[in-house]
């Protein structure tokens, strides 16, 4: 029933404690020694695998999965990161009232951004050949054995207004825009939500709304765009007209299973006492919710191109399924990201309840993670991809960053915005 | 079967009234039989103690029926009974069954789910609704007491009960079936 007097803690921070911090610590050390380990045994153990890549035109380097796994985690957390911006600034946008003492934690994933951002421009500058195959000059001169017309067609979109095969101006300024503008709106939310802490009133309010609705607009266009430029270029010569919506909705899912984590971690800490069940269900109606949006373009894509069946589109699906070393994780994927949270959620008690939730989404965010190490290594790998100790290692890694570097400014902030409009809104959310 | 059945109603005017009203008398030991309002009240169900509806288990039941109706279907058509080459997929191409299977499970999900809520709600076309008191379509609440279903209590002590709570008027009703 309705609360009679609300005594919370409005001013509470999060103390990031020697406790906590010794255990991201360790899991980040374990990933670290886990990749050294990996990188160690690729560099002497990786013979076996040239005589392949040798007749197919170009020796394999162990550095080349160095990349690739790179490559992985930096599109991926660059997701979970935009997605903490994208979910709070829709909480805005909405006008919603439940979520009020949770979209700290939601702006809190942002963190990552600059670093996201600094990490992905390195990381094309050093693999370059070895993760895009469109970097090779050769593919556009008319006078090699290597030209490619089609690769030659989608030049321009690269290297515009510089002659195709030379510096891909057009690509990194796109990069560079979209994270220097992610980066600028979030620190607009950031600056606000300050004032609104230090200032109180409803102005805050509204003007976080105004640059939500701004940011919502350049996110639907840069989320897709950076879908096209740091994943399906891998795959130069394929295209898929929903490939912005698919990579979108794995960021959403992963994104939206690490605020529903860390709401559940904070409240075991004994922060956020304002945070009920109803606002946990709510998260996992979403969690739940967008896995199923997620399977539907994932199928979507999949059926479509299977059922015409026409070889630029299904060299893709090929590439994978008929892999021995990627074929399996295509069921992994789809068992971890739908069949799994779809049955373990369906139930109101099992959103209700941190313990399921926290299986489920830990769950997603491997999963999800998954699903980017299935878009990024067949197409600049092929069959010396695989998960492996390296993977393993550097998911830990990222993942032991990006923990360290959120929880570190959610105790540096307020955890709850003490003077949102909505908060009194938020202890009566009954559902 | 000839059965009277008497009832006392409580009427109410107020929502918030009425919400403490219920509490107070399920609390004196009173069955309420149920309560009639024009519109619906934030946590009436919640106060009258009812228990979660069982619905969403026929739903899934009825979503797990399609599903297996649909896949045996299909398997049944495109392998065995008249099997065709489209598109150049195998007979029975799983793959394309999805689309159907995902239909057919919505579809029976959600016909079964209304038939089951109708069926317990007895809402069947030729059933005659109990009118305890046609003000409760427009501005009354009524809250409707099952005389026999409280027989260890005198009917003057259950009036008084709904009196106190706020009820700003006591009435008789029966019903001939």
């Amino acid at each position: 029933m309705a609360h009679d007097v609300q005594n919370y803690n409005l001013d509470q921070k999060f103390d990031f404690s020697a406790g906590i911090k010794k255990s991201v610590l360790t899991v980040l050390g374990i990933g670290a020694a886990i990749l050294v380990l990996g990188i160690i045994l690729a560099m002497t153990g990786g013979g076996h695998h040239e005589e392949g890549a040798e007749a197919a035109g170009h020796a394999f380097h162990w550095y080349e999965r160095l990349y690739a796994n790179l490559w992985i985690n930096n599109v991926y957390f660059t997701g979970i990161a935009i997605i903490g911006v994208f979910f709070f600034a829709i909480q805005y946008a909405a006008q919603a009232g439940w979520s009020a003492p949770i979209t700290r934690i939601m702006l809190s994933l942002g963190n990552w951004l600059p670093i996201a951002g600094i990490l992905m421009i390195v990381t094309f500058f050093v693999a370059n050949h070895d993760l895009f195959h469109w970097t090779h000059s050769y593919l556009f001169d008319k006078a090699s054995p290597e030209y490619d017309s089609i690769i030659d067609g989608k030049g321009a979109f690269f290297y515009w207004p510089m002659e195709k095969g030379s510096f891909p101006v057009f690509y990194i300024a796109r990069m560079v825009i979209f994270f220097g503008f992610w980066v600028f709106f979030f620190n607009k939310f950031k600056q606000i939500a300050a004032n609104e802490d230090q200032l109180g009133g409803n102005a805050h309010w509204f003007k976080m709304r105004s640059w939500s609705a701004y940011f919502l607009v350049f996110f639907a266009v840069s989320s897709s765009i950076s879908a096209w430029d740091w994943v399906m270029s891998i795959d130069t010569h394929w295209f898929s007209t929903l490939f912005g919506w698919y990579v979108f909705a794995s960021w959403f899912v992963a994104g939206l299973s690490t605020i529903t984590l860390l709401t559940i971690f904070l409240k075991g800490k004994g922060y956020l006492e304002m945070v009920n069940e109803n606002h946990i269900h709510d998260m996992g109606k979403f969690v739940f919710g967008f896995s199923i949006f997620w399977t539907y373009l994932w199928f979507s894509q999949f059926l479509l191109i299977y059922y015409a069946n026409i070889p630029e589109e299904t060299v893709y699906f090929v590439e994978r399924l008929s892999s021995d070393i990627y074929g399996g994780f295509i069921f992994v994927n789809i068992i971890m990201n739908f069949v799994l949270p779809f049955l373990v959620l369906m139930t109101r008690d099992a959103k209700r309840h941190g313990i399921f939730l926290k299986v489920v989404c830990s769950l997603l965010i491997v999963g999800h993670w998954v699903d980017f190490f299935l878009m990024v290594q067949p197409g600049t790998l092929g069959h010396n991809g695989g998960i492996g100790l390296m993977e393993v290692g550097m998911l830990l890694v990222y993942g032991a960053s990006f923990a360290f570097v959120v929880l570190s400014s959610l105790a540096k902030g307020n955890l709850v915005p003490k003077n949102h409009p909505m908060m009194e809104e938020s202890y009566h959310h009954h559902i | 079967m000839e059965r009277d059945t008497h009832f006392i109603l409580g009427v109410y005017e107020d929502e918030d009234v009425l919400l403490h009203a219920v509490e107070e008398v399920r609390s004196s030991g009173v069955k309420i039989h149920e309560v009639y309002t024009p519109y619906p009240i934030h946590g009436l169900e919640h106060v009258l103690g009812y228990k979660r509806s069982r619905l969403p288990i026929a739903a899934f039941l009825f979503g797990m029926l399609g599903t297996t109706l649909a896949l045996t279907m299909q398997f049944y058509m495109m392998r065995f009974d008249w099997p065709m080459i489209i598109g150049g997929k195998d007979f029975a191409a799983f793959p394309d069954f999805i689309p159907v299977t995902f239909e057919l499970t919505v579809l029976l999900a959600a016909f079964g789910m209304v038939g089951v809520f109708m069926i317990s709600s007895n809402l069947k076309p030729w059933a005659q609704p109990r009118i305890f008191d046609v003000r409760s379509t427009d501005d009354k609440h009524i809250m409707a007491i099952d005389i026999a279903n409280n027989s260890a209590m005198e009917v003057d002590k259950i009036k008084e009960i709904l009196k106190s709570s706020g009820a700003t008027e006591v009435n008789n009703k029966s019903f001939e079936e």
